[in-house]
C-alpha cells in the first residue's frame, strides 16, 4: 500500500525523522485556519499518489491565510496525471533551502535483501539520476538482520559523498529511518527532497512510504491509512468479503482458482478476444484452494454486480479441491443468488479440468442451467467467453 | 533421479499438528513420502495416527533430526510465528525447508533467507507461498496433488501452484522427473536459476519447463543463466500480460512497477535465450510435446 505525502510525514514523526509541521484538509476554508496556525504563510500541496505534482502546479506557496484559501480552491479538485486531489497538506513554510539530497530503503528483490540509496543530487526524480549519472547515486545492501547501524550509517552517508556540515544529522537521520523502515514492515521509505536548510537544520520535505499488506497482522494501525474514499467499490466490497479481486477495464468477468492460473486466464482471454472485437477480461479474481460454493456465491455476486461484465468465465483446475465440489459449488451460488431475489442474466462459462472432472462436468451437465455453458479447455472456453461478450 | 526430494528423503512436518498440517501430512503419507515426525513443542513425546501410520511428535527440529535422521522439513506454520519455525529449521541445519506457508511479511522472510546464507547456506529454503516440490512416483512434500501425472522426464520449475498442476496435467502422459514450486512472493529461497542448474544436472530429466509470472527480473536472470548453462531444452510460459501497472495480482510478488517486471519484457529475455515461450498453458504444453517427439 503505497502513502500519501501526509501519512508519509507522519509516520516520519512518530519515529523521529526530522520534519516541519503540516496537517491535510479536504476544504478550502479550512486551509485558513490551518495557515493561521504556522504563523500565516504556508505551502499547499496536492495529496496524490504520482510523481511530478510540482510541475502540475500541485505545490502552491500562501503568503497570507486568504492566499492559502486561494491556492487551496485551485489546487482541490485539480486532475494531476489522471489522479484528482481529494486532500492538500496545509506544510509550514520551509526555511530558504541550500542544498537536496535523497535517501530511501527498499527491498532488493534481485538480491534477496534490503538495499540503502543515497544522493546528494535529490530533489529530482531519482529515476533520472540513476539513469544519468549513476556515480552520484549510492546503493548500499543492508543486511536484513544487521540493520542500519551508526556504522553502516556513516558508510553510507561516505559512499554518497554528504558534505562535511551534514554528515552527523545525515547519519542520525539514516538510522531513524532504517527504525521507521523495520516498525512500519515498510517495502519502501523514501525521502526526496532531504534538506539542507539556511539555519543548517537537515529536514525531510518530502516522502514516499510503501507498506507490506502482509504484515497487516501486526501493524493494526495501518488498515486506518487505507484510502478508502479512492476504492473502487468493486474492490472494497470484495475485500470486505476477503476476495483477492482487482478490478480491469474489460468485459469478461473471471473467476479462478490460484493467483497464477488466474492471470494466466486474463491473458488467454485477452488474446481470444482479439477475434471478438477486442473484448478483455474485466477483473482480476483469485477464490484460492478450497473454496466453497459460498465462496464462489461471494465472487459470482462480485463479478455479476459489475455493470461492465458481459459474460463470465470460471475456469477452476481441481487439485487437492475436486471438481465435482467445484460444480457443485457453482449449481448452489447460481441458487443463492436466486434466492437472495438477484437477476442472473449472464452468460457464464465454466472450464473444469483436474481432479474429479468427469463427475464435475456430469453435475454441471445435469444441473442444465440455461446460462451455464461448458466448454472443457481452457483456450476454447476463453474463446466462447470472449465471443458471447462481443455479442452482448 | 529427481532434483531436491527422493523416495530416500525423510520429512518432517512443522505445524504437522494444525488443521491444514493434518490435512496434508496425510495426503502426503498417501503420495509415499517417508514422513517421520512432527514438530510441535507443546506435543511433544505424543504421536499422531493417520490410517495406521503412527507419526511421531517431537519438540523441535533439531530432536526431530537426531531421533529420525530427517532431511527435508515441510512448514505448515502461520505468518506470525513462520520466521521463528524457519530460524529453528536453519540453525538446526537440515538440509532442506520447504515454507508453504502464504501471506508472511517480506521482513521476516527476507531476515530468514539473510539467516540461512550467514550460517553457510547448509540449509535450502523453497518458498515461502509455495505449494512445495514432488518427485513423482517417489516423494511429495508440501500440497502438489500426488494423483496428476506419473515419474518422466520433464523437469518443472513455477512460481505458481496451480498453473503447476495446470502444465503436470497437461502433460501427464509423458510425466516428471519433479516439479518444484517456488513460489510467489517478492523473496524466495530458492528461484528458477537453482533449479534449472539441478535439472541440468540431473540424468533423468530431458526437457525443462519453466514458468514465470509479472514482477522482478528472476525471468531474466533465468534467461542468462540458460544461456550461459543450460543444454537441455527449456521451454517457457509467462503469467500476467494484462495485469496493469502498480497492481497486486493474488501473489505478494506478482507486481509490474513502472515499466519493471513486465511479462513481455520477460517472455522477450527468454525467447533471446532460445527458450520457446508457449502464448497459453497449453501451446506452451505443445511445444515441449513437440521437442519430446523430436
Amino acid at each position: 500500500m503505497d502513502l500519501f505525502e501526509y501519512q508519509a510525514r507522519d509516520l516520519f514523526a512518530k519515529h523521529g525523522v526530522p520534519v516541519l509541521a503540516g496537517e491535510v484538509i479536504d476544504t478550502p476554508e479550512a486551509a485558513r485556519e490551518a495557515t493561521e496556525r504556522l504563523g500565516g504563510r504556508s505551502v499547499v500541496k496536492a495529496q496524490v499518489k504520482v510523481g511530478g505534482r510540482g510541475k502540475a502546479g500541485g505545490v502552491k506557496l500562501a503568503a497570507t491565510p486568504d492566499e492559502a484559501v486561494a491556492r487551496a480552491t485551485d489546487i482541490l479538485g485539480m486532475d494531476i496525471k489522471g489522479h484528482t486531489v481529494h486532500k492538500v497538506m496545509i506544510a509550514e513554510t520551509a526555511p530558504e533551502i541550500a542544498e537536496e539530497y535523497y535517501v530511501s530503503y527498499l527491498l532488493d528483490r534481485t538480491n534477496r535483501t534490503f538495499l540503502a540509496m543515497a544522493s546528494v543530487e535529490g530533489g529530482m526524480d531519482i529515476e533520472e539520476v540513476a539513469a544519468t549519472k549513476p556515480e552520484a547515486l549510492a546503493k548500499i545492501p543492508v543486511d536484513a538482520n544487521e540493520g542500519v547501524t551508526e556504522a553502516k550509517a556513516r558508510e553510507i552517508v561516505e559512499a554518497a559523498k554528504f558534505p562535511d556540515a551534514v554528515k552527523d544529522q545525515v547519519a542520525e537521520i539514516l538510522v531513524t529511518l532504517w527504525k521507521t523502515f523495520v516498525a512500519e514492515d515498510a517495502l519502501l521509505v523514501e525521502v526526496n527532497p532531504l534538506a539542507k536548510v539556511a539555519d543548517g537544520r537537515v529536514i525531510a520535505l518530502d516522502g514516499k512510504v510503501s507498506l507490506d499488506a502482509n504484515a497487516d497482522f501486526r501493524q493494526p494501525e495501518h488498515e486506518a491509512l487505507e484510502d478508502k474514499a479512492a476504492a473502487n467499490p468493486l474492490e472494497a466490497a470484495a475485500k470486505a468479503k476477503n476476495l483477492n479481486y482487482v478490478k480491469l477495464d474489460g468485459e469478461v468477468g473471471i473467476i479462478g482458482n490460484g493467483a497464477g492460473l488466474v492471470m494466466s486466464t486474463l491473458d488467454v482471454v485477452a488474446y481470444a478476444g482479439e477475434a471478438h472485437g477486442g473484448v478483455k477480461p474485466a477483473n482480476f479474481l483469485d477464490i484460492g484452494g478450497g473454496a466453497s460454493a459460498q465462496v464462489m456465491a461471494n465472487g459470482l455476486e462480485i463479478i455479476l454486480g459489475d455493470p461492465d461484465v458481459k459474460s463470465v468465465f470460471v475456469n477452476v483446475f481441481g487439485g487437492i479441491t475436486a471438481c465435482d465440489e467445484v460444480a457443485n459449488g457453482i449449481v448452489q451460488a447460481l441458487q443463492l443468488l436466486a434466492d437472495k431475489g438477484e437477476d442472473v442474466t449472464k452468460p457464464l462459462v465454466v472450464r473444469l479440468d483436474g481432479n474429479n472432472a468427469e463427475l464435475g462436468r456430469k453435475i454441471l451437465s445435469d444441473a442444465n442451467h440455461p446460462l451455464v455453458q461448458r466448454v472443457d479447455t481452457m483456450d476454447g472456453a476463453a474463446d466462447k467467453a470472449a465471443e458471447l461478450a462481443a455479442a452482448k | 533421479m529427481a532434483i531436491f526430494l527422493t523416495k530416500e528423503s525423510k520429512v518432517i512436518v512443522q505445524g504437522m499438528t494444525g488443521a491444514t498440517g493434518m490435512k496434508h501430512t496425510k495426503l502426503m503419507l498417501g503420495d509415499g513420502t517417508n514422513i517421520v515426525g512432527g514438530v510441535n513443542p507443546r506435543k511433544a513425546g505424543t504421536s499422531v495416527d493417520f490410517d495406521g501410520t503412527s507419526v511421531p511428535v517431537f519438540g523441535t527440529v533439531a530432536e526431530a533430526m537426531k531421533e529420525t535422521g530427517a532431511d527435508v522439513s515441510v512448514l505448515f506454520v502461520p505468518p506470525a510465528f513462520a520466521k521463528a519455525a524457519v530460524v529453528e529449521a536453519i540453525d538446526a541445519e537440515i538440509p532442506l525447508a520447504v515454507v508453504i506457508t502464504e501471506g508472511i511479511a517480506v521482513h521476516d522472510s527476507a531476515a530468514f533467507y539473510a539467516y540461512a546464507v550467514e550460517k553457510g547456506g547448509k540449509t535450502r529454503i523453497i518458498g515461502p507461498n509455495c505449494p512445495g516440490l514432488i518427485t513423482p512416483g517417489q516423494s511429495n512434500a508440501g500440497i502438489i496433488p500426488g494423483d496428476i501425472t506419473k515419474p518422466g522426464k520433464i523437469g518443472l520449475v513455477s512460481k505458481s501452484g496451480t498453473l503447476t498442476y495446470q502444465m503436470m496435467y497437461e502433460l501427464r502422459d509423458i510425466g516428471f522427473s519433479s516439479a518444484v514450486g517456488i513460489g510467489g512472493d517478492p523473496v524466495i529461497g530458492t528461484t528458477h536459476i537453482d533449479c534449472l542448474a539441478a535439472f541440468e544436472a540431473d540424468p533423468e530429466t530431458e526437457l525443462i519447463v519453466m514458468i514465470g509470472e509479472i514482477g522482478g527480473d528472476a525471468e531474466e536472470r533465468a534467461a542468462d543463466f540458460i544461456k550461459a548453462n543450460v543444454t537441455k531444452p527449456v521451454v517457457g510460459y509467462v503469467a500476467g500480460f494484462t495485469a496493469p501497472e502498480g497492481k497486486t495480482m493474488g501473489h505478494a510478488g506478482a507486481i509490474v512497477s513502472g515499466s519493471s517486471g513486465t511479462a513481455q519484457a520477460k517472455k522477450e529475455a527468454l525467447e533471446a535465450a532460445g527458450v520457446k515461450v508457449g502464448k497459453t498453458p497449453t501451446e506452451t504444453a505443445k511445444l515441449a510435446r513437440a521437442i519430446l517427439a523430436g
